[in-house]
């Protein structure tokens, strides 16, 4: 072996390998492992027997964690829709504007700024059956007189989580579609309104198909996000009222720290992972087609 | 019948006034050419026949209807934009057949004319690709071929061939041509090169500053230009503009180089007035090397340096210095010259030009 020497670009790399391998890697094999295992963390012990996919079939025929994993899903497909539709309107009105885009621009992006964990205290309050400002707003309007639960009752407060989400993460739907609307050649669109579009065909034919990429992009983004959404719900409702809106991630939580059944929670971690996983291989498939059609250089 | 009248249509942006007030009468199935410098408000013009830019005063009537207000989808017009406009994720088919999808049209009676057009265009075996796989003059086609699908009254084109190159703009000229001989629309052509104008055009709208300069036939306009401008603008390489005074009889240039006044313009000018003096180079010629033997009256002769030579093969282009400018002759039959060589130049004055020296208007009769 003498006289043999690693070439150079893997001796540059190896710092960064090796905080990557530390940081990432290694925890990532470790959790993965542990998923096989019995482990708890008041028994240290268990970590070193190990069973087998007995974890993973545990899941397969646990109600609660189907329920759980159900309504991930549900939020996701909700949310997502909500906020590209949201999104898609704030850009093009933001689009519209002749002056000062830019402040519109920064003021569209301040949701982005807050810390889930403050969006979540924040809609917590609001949505307060006492004190909140949304019952209070109702009842001064005369919607009604009652104290509307919204965050004891389960589907209420589902409602109110998905609020807060949207509320949180419609700009970056407006921000990518919005960047998709000014990259636009705008000739297209005289070309369509002179060949007899009304503005709803202008839109629907040439405006859409050239913004979807966009779209989809933000889609990938948020998909990844709202999967693994955990700050908000656990602020707002902790899973709760009994568990009415448990998602994957406070349910993995609650397994891991709470019953400390760290092996069972890590089994529902990567169940939970190939799911976000799945979505997004869905959306870049989605954008790749749309990216060809619209010939983009990108 | 698509007559398209334009009466004292005015384009403001903001307070800027860019188009002051042109009145125009486009015949049916007349071929106009809109044509001045960059900037002289020829898009806007057309943009505001299109109905892609709100008009902020006049008239605008197709088929003797006004249409100010009606959107561009009510107006039944084509227009070919320069930079071709297609739709990116259509293909060439879909670019071709969507103004008959919109309208309502089924596919079974879409699909003959889109191949009916492509077989005009050669674009047959182009019809399934998208526009990111075409080159530049077949992009320029399609974006033709999608207009005359819709087979409208008037068709609109704005600088449709200046992305061209030279070769590709010299072929797509004549399709153009024959197009129009075949579809039999009017046709509003705006280009900012001349030489489009004058090949294409039944008539020729000179633009410069948001005012119609000159409306005429080629002819018109290249023999019997209104002003300096448009004599300056059409013809190639440009008139020779040069400005002068008229002392007893002749027109004097600023070196006390002097032409005779041709007769014509005796009458028309005082002693003393200042004038510019057109001569085109066609009228500069070496002796014997002239559209004309150089024999008739109003010819002067007179002896001139060569200072730069362009031979263009069947012709050349001489340069050379008199009154103390530069002025452009043209030699067909040519010899090799060399520079510095004196030789006899023709200037045929009964061809020569003179616009007034203040507002640039012509003197002629
Ligand atoms: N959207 C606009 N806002 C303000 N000025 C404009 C606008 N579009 C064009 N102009 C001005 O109008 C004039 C005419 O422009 P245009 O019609 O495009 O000229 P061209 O003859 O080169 O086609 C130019 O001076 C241009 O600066
Ligand atoms: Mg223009």
């Amino acid at each position: 072996m003498k006289g043999w020497r690693p070439p150079a670009p893997f001796l540059l790399l190896l710092p960064a390998i090796v905080v990557l391998a530390a940081v990432v890697i290694v925890p990532l094999i470790l959790s993965l492992y542990s998923s096989f295992t019995p482990f708890r963390l008041t028994q240290p012990a268990s970590l070193y027997t190990f069973v087998g996919f007995r974890n993973y079939a545990r899941i397969l025929a646990d109600r609660e964690f189907w329920t759980a994993f159900g309504r991930t899903v549900l939020l996701l497909t909700v949310a997502l829709n909500v906020e590209m539709l949201l999104g898609l309107g704030l850009a093009m009105l933001v689009e519209k504007a002749t002056s000062g885009q830019r402040l519109l621009r920064t003021i569209m992006m301040f949701p982005m700024m807050f810390s889930p964990i403050l969006v979540g205290f924040q809609f917590k309050f609001m949505f307060n059956d006492n004190i909140g400002l949304v019952n209070n707003a109702l009842q001064s309007l005369g919607l009604t007189d009652q104290a509307i639960p919204w965050l004891i009752d389960g589907s209420l407060a589902f409602t109110a989580i998905l609020v807060a989400e949207i509320w949180s993460s419609t700009s970056v739907f407006a921000i990518l579609i919005l960047a998709g609307l000014l990259a636009m050649p705008k000739e297209p669109i005289e070309a369509a309104r002179v060949d007899g579009c009304t503005p709803w065909q202008t839109f629907r034919y040439v405006t859409w198909p050239f913004i979807m990429p966009f779209a989809y992009i933000a889609m990938t983004i948020r998909s990844l996000d709202v999967a693994r959404a955990y700050d908000i719900v656990k602020i707002m409702t902790d899973g709760g009222p009994a568990k009415r809106t448990e998602l994957i991630w406070t349910l993995v939580s609650r397994t891991a720290y709470a019953d400390a059944r760290m092996g069972l929670a890590n089994a529902m971690a990567y169940v939970a992972i190939l799911l976000s996983i799945l979505f997004t291989v869905y959306f870049f498939r989605k954008l790749a087609a749309a990216r060809t059609q619209i010939a983009a250089e990108w | 019948m698509a007559t398209v009248s334009l009466e004292k249509l005015v384009k403001r942006y903001g307070a800027v006034e860019v188009v002051h007030g042109i009145d125009l009468d486009v015949a049916d199935r007349e071929f106009i050419a809109l044509v001045g410098p960059s900037g002289c408000g020829k898009s806007t013009t057309l943009r505001m026949i299109a109905g892609l830019e709100p008009i902020s005063g006049g008239n605008l009537r197709i088929g003797g209807k006004i249409v100010n207000d009606l959107p561009p989808r009510s107006r039944n017009l084509a227009m070919v934009f320069q930079s071709y406009a297609l739709y990116p994720h259509m293909t060439v088919r879909e670019n071709m057949g969507f103004s008959l999808k919109i309208a309502g049209q089924t596919p079974e009676e879409i699909a003959p004319r889109v191949e009916e057009a492509a077989k005009t265009l050669d674009l047959t075996h182009l019809l399934d690709r998208r526009p990111s796989q075409l080159s530049g003059g077949q992009r320029q086609r399609v974006a033709m071929g999608r207009a005359i699908v819709r087979q409208p009254e008037v068709f609109l084109f704005d600088e449709p061939l200046s992305n061209l190159d030279a070769k590709l703009r010299t072929q797509m000229r004549v399709e153009i041509k024959k197009l129009h001989a075949k579809v039999q629309s009017t046709v509003i052509y705006v280009t900012h090169d001349q030489v489009e104008a004058m090949t294409l055009a039944d008539r020729i709208v000179i633009m410069r500053d948001g005012h119609i300069e000159q409306v005429g036939t080629p002819e018109d306009v290249f023999q019997r230009p209104n002003s300096k401008f448009v004599a300056g603008f059409i013809g190639s390489p440009p008139m020779n503009l040069k400005d002068a005074e008229i002392a007893d009889g002749h027109v004097v240039f600023s070196s006390g180089d002097r032409l005779p006044l041709p007769s014509r313009f005796r009458d028309r000018v005082t002693a003393g007035q200042r004038v510019t003096f057109g001569l085109r180079p066609d009228d500069l010629y070496p002796a014997g090397h002239g559209i004309h033997s150089g024999e008739d009256a109003d010819v002067y002769r007179h002896d001139l340096h060569v200072i730069l030579t362009e031979p263009l093969g069947n012709e050349t282009l001489v340069f050379s210095d008199f009154g103390g400018a530069e002025w452009v002759g043209r030699m067909l039959n040519p010899r090799r010259l060399v520079s510095g060589e004196a030789l006899p130049f023709c200037f045929d004055l009964s061809q020569a030009h003179l616009f007034d020296g203040e507002t640039g208007k012509t003197l002629r009769g």
